[in-house]
């Protein structure tokens, strides 16, 4: 280290590398530079999901047979969903952490409710769901916001209370039972084939990627990446924020009429799922902490997820080097990420004519306070400095 | 009792921490949480005395003391980390895998051999969860969310169910009691007192909270904020192996669900924001953190006693948490800026 | 203990400690010292490790097909099994098979009977199996009046914290006597003891390795259970047929053995175990395993599984890729009886009983009026089969209740449970 300082996990890296990106941009095509960023955030996962794809084609040849391949994304669709979701609360800089608990509270609760209305019209109890799946983001946000408590606590305190309510209620477990047209949504398929929650996934996917695109997208983005500076632009940050949230509850309600769809009442619905669309939003390469990622990257992180589950299982990897296989990938995948990216970039930023750290960043709120030879992500050494 | 006199004293020390104003002491979250632990017990006791029980009795305070070893010892540890910013997720594994290393080995083995292995095996992890937060630049979430995965595995790979046994000797450590008080709270509280020592009497312990107070301009004034990350979760691991050890001596077994089934991941987290310590990392202590704990300790005590729901517990302790951490955001604004 | 386990125990050990910390190990080491001479212990006179005697240690030594494989207590099961076991047939919870009775004079209550205080640690509710359990026993609490309060601690699954209650109750000069649920064997033992020599202590589901407990009621056990499921496939499933094993997750000491026999079943039979996967319970998982499971190997003929809770799954994976619904084991569940019945399936469902929660509390009274009762009180473990169907399935009963409960006749059924008339 050629400093001698040390070096910074979390937000410090990403204005360095916002540093170290805008300095790359001087000295190639703003074009180039839109692409880099593009694969600079999204392209190991995508990567890796090619890679899951062709060994999952490997192990089993079966596995694209339209059939099988529509099934492995209905499977895959509410971690998907979930996943868009989550992503939208931590690039504005928070967390969701009650998400798996709105899935778990949200099938107990319909089965209780059919439990007592039997005949309740299906569209009447999707809609609620997804209803109370905004008051709970509502209220995850207010806190959060208005508060000003961190939305880790406040997610996790939502997931001890929404957890701890349901089962209050219902004594422990689910009373009811989920009727068969409430469960089509999960389990049924529209003109025979294709599953309806590979609609209500692409769906959901469009929606958000067309969110990202509008105002509100910018201003999410903006708001993770610097509040204050958000703040002085004019951003009601509180606003976007709190939105976010609501999205995320509604999007884990959502995957609970497909959970419950897909597989009936069950006390542990949304067990894990919390950490697992947390998972594969980072997967995605979204910062966590915000401002940084694409939602497109992130609905690939859960896709990747989903294979490397599915392939573990085809594997017959046993049950408990599973879970092995995923924190190494997880921690692997992340760390590739991180630190690959800015080599590259490093490299890119230093053709001749170009000094680094001659421009200062804009990207960053902070201008960068060293020469480029602290980028944090510089382990081995060998700077330009 | 016998944390109270480590209360007062949380006001200094760290860097970030503004000169304390005429009413900060009471604003101070680790006074607040130590008279928030007081209030319960004292709402607990007229509750259960309406009730015609008697919630101060020995039994029970030995009771709650007892319970809080534990926790207290996990949290005490999570707090080094989240002082500096970071955060482990990986200590319920770290907990089971400990407390079957413990006893598998000293099954075969001394008492001391098993000590010296759980340490290392936890420094070990400590080690490996600071190396991917600092070296491979992994979020601390996802990095420790990780090593979890990959304990978990090696526990179900390597042991199929409670395994191993504690000598005798051993179990002294989680059943004794010197006069009413449990041995094991000796345990907590030197080792939350060394760990006082250390977060506000050394060099170190400011690096500490200079790194997670600012962690730029801590580089910038010459913390290896690399080190000090390192040697926070190893800090943080080796108080979650003492916890594996006190729990190993108290269940005479080791078990693969000892430290899961608790959530003590996220039961520390909680305890340590209930004590007031800022997740963002750089304000808070262990003594707040020792009365985040007890409070949660003497509300399971009195749920106990009245007999609720257990369900309806987690109600309450997520409205706990969530408002005694609002409460602290609220206090926190006041002060100027 | 298996050889992979001892070496990579010996390598963790090899590890040396880093120096720098050598500090709280000095403090924990001081903590130690001042526990070896401290003034007070809680915990049992000999201690667990002299502890040798009990028929749950047996199961350490046996590696052959598990650790948790012990050949007596499976031929013990099965023979078992096979016999009609002594009391009111109507009333399968106050039966017993092969009861050694043991006198419990000592333990009669003085002064007056109709003042009863029992205490109850429980494990948890944290499972439908549980929640049907601790309604049953309460429900059973309510028919006698001479019960005049009933305590009950939950340590929500949490070895550490059912130590603290059983502790608690032991030393509460209220408790006449004490039902202890424990939620793992081994690591309850020490607190069971201590119990023990404070007031009559009465274990059921699990047990602990000790027999200091006036009865220890369970029914016939894990053994009988796979062995049934196993054999029924094996008697309807054409040979060579390929078995899907579907198990809820490794080292539950209960689940084990019914894997183990099972297993033993299958290793004798012509049938081929393609697959031995775990479903965390989770019927999301096991409708992908599966799915995935019918796809990699064209068919699967037979399902076999270790306990109920995701029967319903399983069943609907096959209809979702359009297969037939093969031979299926289920549980006593009431969605599972349902689909069953509605489907017409092949299946079988052996029962580890819920009536067993009504059990502990006859016990108790029994024992606080001296009367005599078995060492170990063994229950029948009745099986669901097609022709006892419809005794079992009863409509308006929520889908996780649990058919095998004995509560049909009690007061507050089927509302207290969650049914509906």
């Amino acid at each position: 280290m050629s400093t001698g300082t040390g070096t910074s996990p979390g937000t410090d890296t990403d204005k360095a590398t916002d540093a170290a990106e805008s300095r790359a941009a001087t000295a190639t095509t703003a074009a180039y530079k839109t692409i880099a960023r593009g694969l600079g955030t999204g392209a190991p996962v995508y990567a890796l999901l090619i890679v899951l794809l062709v060994a999952l084609a490997a192990t089993d040849p079966g596995f694209y047979e339209p059939d099988r391949f529509l099934a492995f994304v209905k499977r895959a669709a509410p971690l998907v969903i979930l996943a868009a979701g989550q992503y939208l609360v931590i690039v504005c800089g928070e967390f969701d952490l009650s998400v798996g608990a709105i899935v778990t509270a949200g099938v107990v609760a319909t089965a209780e409710v059919y439990g007592t209305y039997p005949d309740a019209p299906w569209l009447l109890m999707t809609a609620g769901l997804l209803l109370a799946g905004a008051v709970a983001g509502l209220v995850n946000g207010l806190i959060t916001t208005r508060l000003r408590v961190p939305s880790f606590i406040t997610t996790l305190g939502m997931m001890l209370i929404l957890e701890g309510a349901v089962f209050y209620w219902t004594g422990g477990s689910p009373q009811g039972q989920l009727p068969q047209d409430f469960r089509q949504v999960g389990r049924g398929t529209a003109m025979g084939w294709l599953p309806w929650a590979v609609l209500a996934c692409l769906a959901a996917g469009v929606l958000v990627v067309l969110l990202m695109r509008s105002d509100f997208g910018r201003t999410l983005i903006a708001t993770g990446d610097s509040q204050r500076a958000a703040h002085l632009a004019g951003v009601r940050v509180h606003r976007a924020r709190v939105l976010a949230f609501v999205f995320s509850g509604v999007a884990a309600a959502l995957a609970a009429v497909l959970v419950g769809g897909f597989s009936g009442v069950s006390a542990q619905a949304g067990r894990g799922y919390e950490f697992e669309a947390i998972t594969a939003v980072v997967l995605g390469g979204v910062a966590l902490g915000g401002g940084r990622g694409s939602v497109v990257a992130a609905m690939a992180g859960a896709f990747s997820l989903q294979a490397l589950f599915t392939w573990l299982n085809l594997q017959g990897v046993s049950g408990a080097l599973e879970s092995t296989v995923q924190g190494v990938i997880v921690i692997a995948a992340v760390g590739i990420g991180a630190a690959d990216f800015s080599r590259l970039r490093r490299r890119r930023a230093r053709p001749p004519g170009a000094p680094p750290g001659s421009t200062p960043g804009i990207a960053s709120g902070t201008p960068p306070a060293t020469p480029s030879g602290t980028s944090p992500a510089t382990p081995s050494g060998g700077t330009p400095s | 009792m016998t944390g109270t006199a480590l209360a007062p004293k949380a006001d200094r020390a760290p860097a970030k921490t503004r000169a304390p104003r005429g009413r900060s002491r009471l604003a101070d979250p680790a006074v607040g949480v130590w008279l928030a632990a007081a209030a319960v017990t004292g709402i607990g006791w007229i509750v259960v005395a309406a009730r015609g029980g008697d919630f101060l009795t020995l039994t029970n305070v030995v009771g709650i003391l007892q319970n809080s070893v534990a926790l207290g010892l996990v949290a005490v540890g999570q707090t080094a980390v989240i002082l500096t910013g970071s955060l482990d997720l990986s200590v319920a594994y770290l907990i089971s895998l400990g407390t079957l290393v413990a006893a598998t080995t000293m099954e075969d083995g001394s008492v001391v051999t098993g000590v010296l292995a759980v340490l290392a095996l936890s420094a070990a992890v400590g080690l490996a969860n600071g190396l991917i937060v600092t070296g491979l630049k992994v979020n601390a979430f996802i990095a420790t969310l990780g090593t979890a995965f990959i304990l978990r595995g090696w526990i179900e790979e390597n042991y199929t169910g409670p395994a191993g046994k504690v000598p005798a000797s051993f179990q002294h450590l989680g059943y004794d009691r010197m006069g009413p008080i449990p041995v094991s709270l000796f345990l907590l509280l030197a080792v939350a007192a060394a760990l006082w020592v250390v977060t506000r009497r050394t060099r170190f312990g400011h690096h500490l909270y200079a790194t997670g107070g600012d962690e730029h301009a801590a580089r910038l004034s010459g913390v290896r904020t690399r080190r000090t990350v390192i040697a926070a979760h190893v800090l943080c691991s080796l108080c979650v192996g003492a916890a594996a050890l006190f729990l190993a001596s108290r269940l005479g077994a080791g078990a693969p669900w000892a430290g899961t089934e608790a959530r003590y991941d996220l039961e520390s987290i909680a305890a340590v924001v209930l004590g007031g310590t800022v997740l963002a990392g750089g304000r808070g202590g262990v003594a707040g953190t020792l009365g985040g704990v007890l409070v949660l300790a003497v509300l399971d005590s009195v749920f106990n006693q009245l007999g609720v729901d257990p369900f309806f517990k987690n109600v309450v302790r997520g409205v706990v948490i969530i408002a005694a951490v609002a409460l602290y955001a609220r206090r926190g604004a006041r002060r100027p800026a | 203990m298996s050889p992979s386990r001892s070496r990579s125990l010996s390598r963790i050990s090899r590890t040396p400690p880093r120096t720098r910390r050598a500090a709280p190990a000095a403090v924990l080491a001081t903590t130690l010292l001042a526990a070896l001479a401290a003034c007070s212990s809680d915990a049992p006179a000999d201690g667990p490790a002299a502890s040798g005697q009990s028929a749950e240690q047996k199961n350490d030594g046996g590696d052959k097909p598990s650790k948790f494989f012990d050949r007596t207590e499976y031929d013990r099961q099965l023979k078992l099994g096979e016999q009609t076991p002594q009391g009111p047939a109507a009333k399968p919870w106050e039966q017993m098979l092969q009861p050694a009775m043991a006198d419990t004079a000592q333990y009669r209550k003085k002064g007056s009977a109709d003042d009863v205080h029992l205490c109850f640690s429980n494990a948890g509710v944290f499972n439908p199996w549980r929640q049907v359990g601790l309604k049953t026993m309460k429900a059973e609490v309510e028919l006698h009046d001479e019960i005049d309060d009933f305590t009950v601690l939950d340590a929500q699954g949490k070895d550490d914290k059912q130590i603290s209650d059983i502790q608690e109750l032991a030393g509460n000069k209220e408790c006449d006597a004490l039902i202890v649920s424990p939620n793992t064997t081994a690591t309850l033992t020490p607190a069971v003891k201590e119990a023990c020599g404070k007031l009559p202590v009465i274990v059921f589901d699990r047990g602990v390795q000790t027999d200091c407990a006036v009865t220890f009621i369970n029914p016939i056990g894990g053994y009988g259970y796979g062995a049934v499921a196993a054999d029924f496939l094996v008697d309807e499933v054409k040979p060579k047929g390929k078995i899907l094993a579907l198990r809820i997750s490794p080292g539950v000491d209960v689940l084990e053995t019914r894997w183990s026999a099972a297993k033993l079943a299958f290793d004798k039979s012509e049938l081929d175990v393609v697959d031995v996967k775990f479903t965390d319970g989770d019927p999301a998982k096991t409708k992908s395993i599966v799915s995935d499971s019918i796809s990699r190997h064209g068919s699967v003929d037979g399902v076999w599984m270790d306990s109920g809770a995701t029967a319903v799954a399983a069943v609907e994976a096959f209809e979702d890729s359009g297969a037939d619904v093969p031979p299926i084991t289920g549980e006593d569940q009431q969605d599972f009886l349902q689909a069953w019945k509605d489907k017409k399936l092949t299946a079988i469902a052996p029962t580890y009983p819920t009536f067993q929660w009504r059990t502990p509390v006859i016990a108790a009274l029994r024992v606080l009026k001296g009367e005599q009762v078995p060492k170990e009180w063994k229950l029948p473990q009745p099986t669901v089969t097609e022709a006892n169907l419809d005794d079992y399935l009863q409509d308006g009963m929520p889908p996780l209740h649990y058919a095998m409960c004995g509560c049909q006749k009690m007061p507050g059924f089927p509302g207290d449970w969650g049914g509906k008339k």
